[in-house]
């Protein structure tokens, strides 16, 4: 059964480099200072891939496979939610480019194949804009937002 | 960098600032990746007027184009306005919370 698809495109211009964006969505202990989250692979195709908050549960909430890497430039991984990961359909994918621009980068985040008026459809939607928001104040000035839900209350 | 931050924020603006830019937006929020002939039937508008507004969104990186063969697809890209929110309402709403504190803490008598 082939699902409707939608799909969503993000960019930001960061004053950075392609190898610190880079690092800072394939290494844990950055991602978790602005994401709030820990992408966890070795990054070579084929391999898994895990999405971990960064709270005392550490839970895993998206899984996926490396589908492409060519650092620091280009990254495709296939993106599910953990639980729903023994269905092929629930798969999307993610692939985040990486070019110089102008004394900085763009990057940008195509997210496609998502089932049109799912859930996950509508979170990623709102949750992009907010990670490469704070990914870009992280890079820029030093600090990110907290996505982690550690300090709800704050 | 700073010049460049805020000449990046004077495009987000003055792309804001006009109605029929923001009824652009909520088309594409509506219905994302649409190409220029679908957004000027929702319009009701010229192919060339509302390319100059697809462009000086284009240029404030509100919106962002996708080739797909001969068609250019048009989605909103809405991290601009994050950067906006970050600056312009988050750090209001932490001053309300901390006015909120202070008035708790003067009526329960406490220290401030």
């Amino acid at each position: 059964m082939t699902k409707q698809t939608t799909r969503f495109v993000y960019v930001t211009y960061i004053a950075s480099t392609p190898e610190k964006v880079f690092a800072a969505i394939t290494q844990p202990a950055l991602a978790r200072q602005y994401w709030g989250h820990e992408n966890v692979s070795d990054w070579t195709v084929g391999a898994d891939w895990q999405h971990v908050r960064d709270n005392d549960a550490r839970p895993v909430e998206i899984v996926g496979k490396v589908l492409e890497v060519s650092a620091p430039h280009r990254l495709v991984i296939s993106w599910a939610g953990a639980s729903q990961a023994a269905n092929p359909d629930s798969y999307s994918r993610v692939t985040f480019e990486v070019e110089p621009h102008e004394n900085g980068v763009r990057l940008t985040v195509s997210h496609d194949e998502l089932e049109v008026g799912s859930g996950m459809a509508a979170g990623v939607s709102k949750g992009w804009p907010l990670v490469l928001s704070s990914l870009k104040s992280y890079l820029e000035t030093g600090t990110g937002f907290d996505l982690s839900g550690r300090n709800k209350a704050a | 960098m700073e010049t460049q931050k805020q000449a990046a924020e004077d495009l987000v603006f003055k792309a804001l600032g006009d109605p029929t830019r923001r009824v652009l937006l909520d088309l594409l929020c509506e219905n994302n990746g649409q190409t220029l002939g679908q957004l000027c039937e929702n319009l009701n508008m010229k192919r060339q007027s509302a390319t100059q507004h697809l462009e000086l969104l284009e240029a404030a990186n509100l919106v962002t184009t996708v080739r797909r063969g001969r068609e250019k697809l048009h989605f909103i890209n809405p991290v601009p306005l994050h950067d906006i929110y970050a600056r312009w309402v988050r750090k209001f709403e932490t001053q309300r919370l901390n006015l909120l504190h202070d008035l708790k803490a003067e009526l329960e008598g406490g220290e401030k």
